[in-house]
C-alpha cells in the first residue's frame, strides 16, 4: 500500500505530462480532420449556391446559347458527357476486370507483375497526356474530332483505377470461399466469375464510381477529343459537347452570363457524379443485404 | 492381458467404439484410394514424408494426431488442393481406383468432381441456399426440373432440407453455422463424388451441430467414401471405421505412425507413441 502511494506520488508529474501530450495530439488530429473536410463542404455548399441561381429546367432541355441572348442550357454537353463516359465504361470496365482477375490469381507471375506495375503508372501519367494519346491515336488518322476518341481517352484513364480496385477486392474474398468452388470441379475461370465477383461486387462497383467521377470530370483530355460542339451531338464520330469542357469554356470567357452558367454546369456536374454514385451504393447495399454479405 | 487393461484405461473410447456405427468390420471393403510414399513440400520443408496407406471404399477414415502434424496437408494432396499453394511439390503417388491424379494426363478439375471435399469453416457461397447447392450440378449442366431434384435430393440426403425447404432462395449465409455446414456438404454431395474429404468438419461447431454432422456421415457411408481430419479423438472413436494417426518427426514433418480399424487402434495399439497420444499422455 505505503510503496503503491510512493509510487503514484513520484510519477504525477509524468502522469500529468501523458495526460497533456494525449490531449494536444487528440486536438491536432481532430483539427486535421476538420480541415479535410472543409474543401469538400466549400466546394459543394459554394458550387450550390452559385449554380442554383441560375439554374432551371430550360438549363436542362435547351441548346446554348450566344453571348448576349437570355435563356438555352446545356443539354448537348449532359448528353455528350453520358455518351462519352459510357464508351470508356464499355472499354475500360471488361477489361479492367479480366485483367483483374488474372492479377489476382497470379501475383507472382512476370505478367501479373506487370500488370500490377504498368497500372501503377498509368495512374500516375496526367490527364492531359492521355488525350494527346487518343489525339494521336484515333483523331489524326481520321482527321475529326469525335465522342469515340474522348470516350477512349477516358477509358485509358479508368483503367488502372478500375483493374486495381477490382484486384484487391478479389484479394479480400475469403481464400476458402475459392477454395470450396474449386473443390466441386469448378474451373478457376468459373469461380472467378460466378463466386468471387460477385462476392467482391461491391467494392469493384465502388472503383468503378470513383473511375466514372474522376473521368467525367476530365476537361483536359477533351480539349483534343470531344473538342465540343453547340449542337446536339449523337453521333460517336462527331465532334461532342462535354460538361467540364463546357465549363471550361464559360468559365473562361469574359461574358458575365457565360460565367454564370459556367457555375450551373458545375452543380450539374457534380449533381450527376453524385446521384450516380447513390444511385450504385443503394443497389449494391440492397444486393449485399439480399445475399447476407457481412465483408 | 494387455488388452483388457487397456481398455480399462481407455473406458471413454469403449464406450463410444461399442455403439453400433462400429459392429460392421471393415473387411472385405475395397481400396477406393491408395497413397504411395507420399513427400508432400512446401518449398525446402518437408511437411509430409513417406506416407503409405489404403483408403478402404465405403468405410469413413479418420487421420487423428496432434497440430501441425500434417494431417490437413495429406488430406488436400487426396484432390490436388495442395496444388493452390505456390511453392509446393509432391513426391509418390495418390492412386484414385488404381489411377494416380499426380499424373501429367489426369484433369484436376475431373479430379475434384470425383473427390469432394467440406472445410473446416462452414464456406457457403454468397448465393441463395438453392443456388449453393445447384452451384455443381449446373457446372455439369444440369437445369430445370432435374436441377430442382437433384437439390432436393442432395438437401434431404445431407439431413437439411425440412429447415430450408421454405427459404430456398434466401442467403445460404443466413442460416445457422451448423446448418451451413450441412449445406456444404449438400454441395458436395449434388456433383455425386465418390469420395468425400471433410477437414476437421466440425471444429467450428456446437456439440449438437457436431451430433448432427457425425450422424450425417455415417448415413452418407454407404454411398461415399469418406475421409475425416479431426483433432476430435472422442470422434474418430464415434464415426469412423479406420484411423490413421500421424505424429511429426524432429524435423516437423508429418509421418505416419499407425493405420489400422478404429477399434484396434483405441484399444490395442500397436506404436507406444499412438498408445501416448489416444491416452493424453502426449507430449
Amino acid at each position: 500500500m505505503d510503496t503503491s502511494v510512493k509510487f503514484l506520488s513520484a510519477n504525477r508529474a509524468r502522469y500529468a505530462r501523458r495526460k497533456l501530450t494525449n490531449a494536444v495530439m487528440l486536438g491536432l488530429t481532430g483539427a486535421a480532420t476538420v480541415l479535410a473536410i472543409v474543401p469538400l463542404i466549400w466546394i459543394t455548399v459554394y458550387v450550390t449556391i452559385q449554380g442554383s441561381r441560375f439554374l432551371n429546367i430550360e438549363f436542362f432541355t435547351q441548346l446554348p446559347t450566344p453571348v448576349g441572348v437570355p435563356g438555352g442550357g446545356v443539354v448537348n454537353a449532359i448528353v455528350g458527357t453520358g455518351i462519352v463516359v459510357a464508351i470508356a465504361c464499355a472499354i475500360a470496365i471488361p477489361v479492367a476486370i479480366v485483367g483483374a482477375f488474372f492479377a489476382a490469381d497470379h501475383p507472382n507471375t512476370p505478367l501479373g507483375i506487370a500488370i500490377r506495375f504498368g497500372t501503377d503508372v498509368l495512374s500516375g501519367i496526367p490527364s492531359i497526356v492521355m488525350g494527346i494519346f487518343a489525339y494521336t491515336l484515333i483523331v489524326l488518322p481520321q482527321r475529326r474530332f469525335s465522342a469515340f476518341s474522348a470516350g477512349v481517352a477516358l477509358a485509358i484513364i479508368m483503367l488502372p483505377l478500375v483493374l486495381r480496385t477490382t484486384e484487391e477486392m478479389l484479394k479480400l474474398v475469403p481464400r476458402n470461399l475459392r477454395e470450396g468452388s474449386l473443390a466441386l470441379g469448378a474451373s478457376n475461370w468459373k469461380t472467378s466469375v460466378q463466386v468471387l465477383l460477385p462476392a467482391a461486387l461491391n467494392g469493384v462497383v465502388t472503383g468503378i464510381m470513383l473511375a466514372i467521377a474522376r473521368a467525367a470530370g476530365e476537361a483536359a483530355p477533351m480539349l483534343f477529343t470531344a473538342f465540343g460542339s453547340t449542337g446536339l451531338n449523337t453521333d460517336l464520330d462527331q465532334p461532342t459537347a462535354t460538361l467540364p469542357h463546357t465549363i471550361y469554356i464559360y468559365a473562361m470567357s469574359p461574358f458575365k452570363d457565360w460565367q454564370e452558367k459556367a457555375w450551373a454546369a458545375a452543380l450539374i456536374l457534380i449533381v450527376l457524379v453524385l446521384g450516380l454514385n447513390i444511385l450504385a451504393r443503394a443497389l449494391t447495399w440492397w444486393r449485399a443485404r439480399q445475399m447476407g454479405l457481412n465483408y | 492381458m494387455r488388452a483388457t487393461t487397456q481398455s480399462e484405461r481407455l473406458g471413454m473410447f469403449t464406450r463410444a467404439l461399442s455403439s453400433n456405427t462400429m459392429q460392421e468390420t471393415a473387411k472385405g471393403a475395397n481400396v477406393k484410394m491408395r497413397v504411395q510414399n507420399l513427400d508432400f513440400y512446401y518449398g525446402t520443408f518437408r511437411a509430409i514424408a513417406d506416407v503409405t496407406m489404403d483408403i478402404p471404399e465405403n468405410r469413413i477414415t479418420a487421420i487423428i494426431g496432434s497440430s501441425g502434424c500434417g494431417k490437413s496437408t495429406l488430406l488436400r494432396t487426396f484432390n490436388r488442393m495442395g496444388d493452390l499453394v505456390a511453392h509446393t511439390r509432391v513426391q509418390g503417388r495418390v492412386l484414385l481406383d488404381g489411377e494416380n491424379i499426380y499424373d501429367r494426363n489426369m484433369d484436376v478439375v475431373l479430379v475434384r468432381r470425383r473427390v469432394g471435399m467440406v472445410f473446416q469453416r462452414p464456406n457457403p457461397f454468397p448465393k441463395s441456399t438453392f443456388d449453393n447447392v445447384a452451384y455443381g450440378p449446373r457446372l455439369l449442366g444440369a437445369n430445370g426440373r432435374e436441377l430442382e431434384q437433384i437439390v432436393e435430393q442432395s438437401l434431404r440426403d445431407a439431413a437439411l432440407w425440412d429447415e430450408v425447404k421454405d427459404k430456398l432462395h434466401e442467403s445460404g449465409l443466413a442460416l445457422s453455422g451448423g446448418q451451413q455446414q450441412r449445406l456444404c456438404v449438400a454441395r458436395a454431395i449434388a456433383v455425386k463424388p465418390e469420395v468425400i474429404l471433410m477437414d476437421e468438419p466440425c471444429s467450428a461447431l456446437d456439440p449438437i451441430a457436431t451430433y448432427k454432422i457425425e450422424e450425417l456421415m455415417i448415413q452418407l457411408r454407404n454411398d461415399y467414401t469418406i475421409v475425416i481430419v479431426t483433432h476430435n479423438m472422442q470422434q474418430a472413436a464415434r464415426v469412423s471405421d479406420f484411423t490413421a494417426f500421424m505424429n511429426m518427426t524432429l524435423q516437423r514433418a508429418g509421418v505416419l505412425v499407425e493405420f489400422g480399424a478404429t477399434k484396434q487402434v483405441f484399444t490395442n495399439p500397436r506404436q507406444k507413441e499412438t498408445e501416448d497420444y489416444i491416452t493424453g499422455r502426449f507430449g
